[in-house]
């Protein structure tokens, strides 16, 4: 076959289009509808999560501090400073409403302090381990166990606070061995198991950012008579850095976050204390709380949830913005 | 020079023991959280033992101890991680595919994306308050019943949905979403550019070259991620304990309790997803905070038993997937 020929069929098409000489205009055709029709509804799915992240920020924003005539938004009813700074939470007590989010944040505050001082660490350690020292064979034990621990229900990481870390560790060490009066409900109890929680987090996250330092880095360091260790902390680490740090907040983050471990193990009574052998409250288990009884729709403590969401979800907001930006700033580009 | 022969050998044991210290906290730390999981499984199953039997499978929930079962929970997890796969799943996909091979880099890509990603930042117990207002609530619309007459059978959907299968899928589908279009994005990634080029070479053209050769290449990266995401909405307990799902309850959704059920009323099936329901890590909140010690420790562990042995099945055949499929694929 010649090739190069023009066939019969395309010399009719442009003589009946002659006319308007339009060899290459654009015509319809039931194909390229399809194809539009089919690019319409992808756009469409893709849109989805920025119309959820719109429904977020509407609802929460609706009940705590969007005002026109016939509703009256929380921050209409309860003043931002007082809500600030005031030092009770006590919406559920008829008569004598206090709404200051101090003792939320406090508790909130604990657990998470506490979860960091043990995930961040123990995920870090994992990380350099498995990047670094680790056999195959440990890898190959390893990684599916921190899967695992990772997959693990939250509701299952508050029993394990509640009836065994609580019973079993904590009592008898603290209270047995130091004299020193725990709660059955606790912050600690609930800060171990959250750290637990956000460590496999930590480490797969951080040994993905080790992992992909150039070897080039650790062989000038060895040809340097660096140890092992030299080499792993003062070279692999500070390059990963950037992603270290961005991993941390994301844990944090999501320790924040947690609901059903501190609702189960850290109790429910909202107190301003930075002991965490008291029973406290987060601001995640008193929304999950309030949301257990019949509160009526439209009255000042089922609006309260709304504000105690906005600031939850400002936080956790802010610090995942925080988290990438370092990561697009600091990144070290290897090549 | 100052330094001695004998300072600089001193020094080298002192880095070597360091190095060894270093060693040594980062093994601990490592082999410590195994050791965590180990005493997490065995203190569930020591305290689930005595209630693990097969009639805790088949019973619903009871105020007693020994007579309390599970049948509720695992049918109600069932349907509701059922209907939140048919929602997000395609729409998960969808959005993975627009992002990948049709978005331009523009801003409008730019702000889709960083929306996906803070969004898997969200915490679970915000997505319930959305949950609760949009779709149990429905901002307040008033109640209604509209009922659909097929002529074989009547579906009375309630507006709005009330606590109900399909508020609770709604809610859970928007929470895994960012996970399964990040999971999907990866798995369109990896497939190589050559594919496409040699499709749309031949003529074919692009939604073709995407449903026909992308994306059945693409097919075990994704489903490794949907099962994954679908795996940690089975365990998720806060959003739908914000819902106000029902905790305690005797019957499954559709009052479908067992196989005679659908076979004597299939009609059933359509009445499924406005019913009311509960799920497995809901009974087991629900028994935590029970009053007596029996239901507290055992028939909680008993509960946790269940759920763990069915995620390791869920994660498992996502791990199977990934390998078998691995095999066979070369690029």
């Amino acid at each position: 076959m010649n090739a190069g020929s023009p066939t019969p069929a395309v010399p009719t098409l442009t003589a009946v289009d002659a006319p308007r000489s339009s060899s290459l205009k654009r015509r319809f055709s039931w194909n390229g509808a399809y194809e539009k029709c089919i690019r319409i509804v992808l756009l469409c799915c893709a849109l989805v999560s920025v119309i959820t992240t719109a429904a977020i920020v509407f609802v929460l924003l609706y009940e705590s501090v969007l005002w026109f005539p016939g509703h009256t938004p929380f921050f209409g009813k309860v003043s931002l400073i007082e809500f600030l700074t005031a030092s009770q939470w006590t919406p559920q007590f008829a008569g004598n409403q206090h709404f200051g989010i101090m003792p939320l944040i406090c508790g909130t505050l604990l657990t998470t302090v506490t979860a960091g001082a043990i995930g961040l660490p123990m995920g870090l350690a994992s990380a350099i381990y498995l990047s670094e020292y680790a056999s195959p064979q440990a890898r190959s034990v390893l990684k599916p166990s921190l899967e695992l621990l990772a997959g693990i229900p939250t509701v299952v990481y508050g029993y394990i606070g509640l009836f065994f870390l609580t019973p079993m560790l904590i009592k008898p060490v603290l209270s047995g061995v130091f004299g020193l009066s725990v709660d059955g409900f606790n912050a600690l109890s609930g800060g171990i198991v959250v750290g637990m929680m956000i460590m496999p987090m930590v480490a797969s996250l951080s040994e993905d950012v080790l992992r992909a330092v150039p070897s080039s880095l650790r062989e000038a360091g060895y040809a340097l008579g660096a140890t092992k260790y030299d080499v792993s902390a003062k070279i692999i680490v500070p390059s990963a850095l950037s992603g270290i740090i961005a991993s941390f907040l994301l844990a944090l983050s999501r320790a924040i976050g947690e609901t059903m471990a501190v609702a189960i193990a850290c109790g429910a009574r909202p107190q301003l204390t930075l002991n965490p052998l008291r029973q406290i409250q987060t601001m995640t288990s008193f929304i999950v709380n309030i949301m257990q009884g019949d509160t009526p729709v439209g009255s000042i403590e089922y609006q309260s949830l709304y504000a105690v969401a906005l600031v939850l979800f400002l936080i956790t907001l802010t610090m995942n913005y925080v988290s990438q930006w370092i990561l697009r700033r600091y990144r070290e580009a290897y090549q | 020079m100052s330094q001695t022969p004998e300072n600089f050998s001193a020094n080298l044991a002192w880095r070597h023991r360091q190095g060894w210290l270093f060693a040594a906290a980062c093994r601990l730390a490592t082999w410590a959280s195994v050791v965590f999981l180990a005493i997490i499984l065995l203190v569930i199953i020591a305290q689930a033992w005595p209630r693990l039997t097969l009639g805790f499978l088949t019973r619903f929930d009871s105020y007693k101890p020994e007579s309390a079962g599970m049948l509720a929970g695992i049918l109600g997890s069932f349907w509701l991680i059922g209907f939140t796969a048919a929602i997000c799943v395609p729409i998960g996909i969808g959005a993975a595919i627009y992002l990948e091979e049709y978005a331009r880099s523009n801003w409008v890509t730019r702000f889709i994306q960083l929306n996906i990603s803070n969004l898997a930042g969200v915490p679970s117990i915000v997505f319930g308050i959305l949950g609760f207002t949009a779709f149990v609530r429905m901002f307040g619309l008033p109640r209604n019943t509209i009922v659909l007459t097929l002529g074989f059978a009547d579906v009375r959907i309630p507006l709005p949905f009330g606590r109900s299968v399909i508020a609770g899928a709604l809610t859970l589908a928007l929470l895994c979403l960012p996970v399964v279009i990040i999971a999907s994005q990866e798995a369109l990634r990896s497939v190589p550019a050559s594919l496409r080029h040699a499709a749309l070479a031949l003529g074919a053209t692009k939604w073709q070259t995407i449903s026909r050769q992308v994306l059945p290449a693409a097919m075990p990266g994704i489903l490794t991620g949907v099962i994954l995401a679908l795996s940690r909405a089975l365990g998720e307990t806060a959003p739908l304990a914000v819902l106000g799902a029902a905790f305690f309850i005797t019957f499954a959704p559709g009052r479908i309790n067992s196989a005679t059920d659908l076979g004597q009323h299939p009609d059933r099936l359509l009445q499924v997803p406005f019913d009311q329901f509960t799920a497995m890590p809901l009974q087991i909140y629900n028994w935590v905070n029970e009053q007596s010690r029996d239901f507290q420790q055992q028939v909680s562990a008993a509960g946790i038993v269940v759920l763990l042995v069915i995620l390791v099945l869920m994660n498992g055949s996502a791990i199977l997937i990934r390998q078998h499929f691995q095999r066979k694929i070369r690029w």
